[in-house]
């Protein structure tokens, strides 16, 4: 499991990258939160990028959860992007996508978040 | 083993009301449209092979009861909901009021859907039965002598004319019960609850209702993998979503189909029922949860095959 991130304009995207589960939930939250910190109203908006990320488990689902929770309090916005079928599917069964927004692709997060973010993703 | 489900249902006991009997015939007779349907023979094919579950049949609305039968004379039950009522009914029909009978009850804890049943079995009331209650609380005789007192119950636990017994279980201590080895573990869920693995002849049917799996706990999932490992049959609290039972239900002390699907996978257990239902969903809610958990099984599926089933009342599972 990887966690890397990219700042277009005024959005954060955190990439995930790989399998999060039991085992590795805490490893995931203690890399994923860090980042979000700045996650608040007059902050970063944020994007998870899950293109890459092959399976996620009640644990990891459980962190996105606490992370989209966070954000809100703060009046940030945290979406999910590009999510393979896969994880689509787990979304859908388990209700997520009741508890953090989904987006079919990056750029059609971004056109939604911030237009500036866009023309930078666009801008290479 | 041979496992009946008595009592499926999560923590009240629903009916069906006539609207929703109205809808099953409604459906049926829509899905009928057009066939020839002239003889009993034809129309029961018909209904048993080709409606859907949730219109021909219903999960049924009584509160947990499951029989584990290895043939025995002497009976073995959890929990004693009132799905207890229609057991009673059936060992009545088919050995009579003057046969003494022998029940061993696992309580998996003392939350009123698990024990409402009690008053209503009658073979507590019949002379030369005896039944023996098993649990780790430390309420266990308390809360059935309570649930029988003024003002909740007319007729007082002490009139009861069975020979009712309660034992004390010590968690993670193995016991032989009427030929099985039985084995409580602690869970987390509101006052506690108990799940049981019981063994006979090889085979290993674990009973875990009302428990909340907080599975970014790596130390206590593991605990519970180790609990049913390998397991033939899991029978598992599947109440809520997972999205439901971590955010506005945590803490509730329930679990869900994600999560039962992802212990069993890592345990290598063979087949898992979901159980202890929500009582707002209808029958055609649960079919859809089992064919949701079909699915979650189907792809993240790695070399070990999972059975899944859900629990009906009626339903009866051999290991």
């Amino acid at each position: 499991m990887q966690v890397t991130t990219k700042h277009y304009a005024d959005v954060l995207v955190v990439a995930v990258e790989g399998r999060v589960d039991y085992v590795n939930a805490d490893e995931f939250r203690a890399a994923l939160m860090p980042y979000l910190k700045n996650c608040r109203a007059g902050g970063d908006k944020a994007v998870l990028d899950l293109s890459r990320l092959e399976y996620i488990s009640s644990a990891g689902l459980r962190v996105l959860m606490i992370a989209a929770k966070e954000a809100h309090a703060a009046r940030g916005k945290l979406v999910a992007a590009a999510l393979q079928p896969v994880v689509r599917e787990i979304f859908e069964i388990s209700r997520f996508t009741l508890v953090v927004e989904t987006h079919e692709s990056l750029p059609g997060a971004l056109r939604v978040m911030s237009p500036a973010a866009l023309a930078a993703l666009q801008s290479g | 083993m041979r496992i009946c489900f008595w009592g499926t249902r999560g923590s009240l006991p629903v009916s069906l009301a006539a609207k929703d009997i109205k809808h099953k015939i409604s459906e049926a007779v829509l899905a009928a449209g057009g066939r020839e349907l002239r003889t009993r023979e034809a129309v029961e094919a018909f209904v048993e092979n080709d409606l859907p579950f949730a219109v021909s049949h219903t999960y049924g609305g009584n509160t947990s009861c499951v029989q584990i039968d290895t043939g025995s004379d002497e009976y073995v039950l959890c929990d004693l909901g009132t799905g207890v009522r229609p057991f009673g009914h059936h060992v009545l029909a088919s050995r009579g009021a003057r046969t003494p009978c022998t029940f061993h009850v696992f309580m998996s804890h003392l939350h009123w859907d698990h024990i409402m049943g009690f008053p209503y079995f009658l073979h507590a009331y019949i002379p030369g039965n005896r039944i023996v209650i098993y649990g780790c609380h430390a309420e266990l005789e308390e809360a059935f002598r309570k649930q029988h007192a003024a003002p909740c119950f007319p007729v007082e636990f002490s009139r009861l004319g069975a020979n009712i017994e309660f034992v004390g279980l010590e968690p993670g201590k193995r016991t032989r019960v009427a030929g099985l080895e039985v084995t409580p573990k602690l869970q987390l869920h509101g006052g506690d609850s108990y799940s049981y693995r019981f063994e006979h002849q090889g085979k290993v049917v674990v009973y875990s209702t009302d428990s909340e799996h907080k599975t970014d706990d790596a130390r206590s999932t593991l605990d519970f993998v180790e609990f049913i490992r390998q397991a033939d049959l899991v029978i598992f609290d599947a109440m809520y979503s997972l999205a439901d039972s971590v955010s506005v239900k945590e803490d509730w002390g329930h679990s869900s189909n994600v999560v039962g699907v992802e212990l069993c996978q890592i345990a290598r257990a063979k087949h898992l029922c979901i159980f202890h239902h929500e009582p707002v969903h209808n029958d055609a809610q649960i079919s859809s949860v089992l064919q949701e958990t079909l699915r979650l099984e189907e792809i993240t599926r790695g070399d070990h095959e999972l059975r899944i089933s859900s629990a009906y009342d009626g339903l009866e599972i051999v290991v």
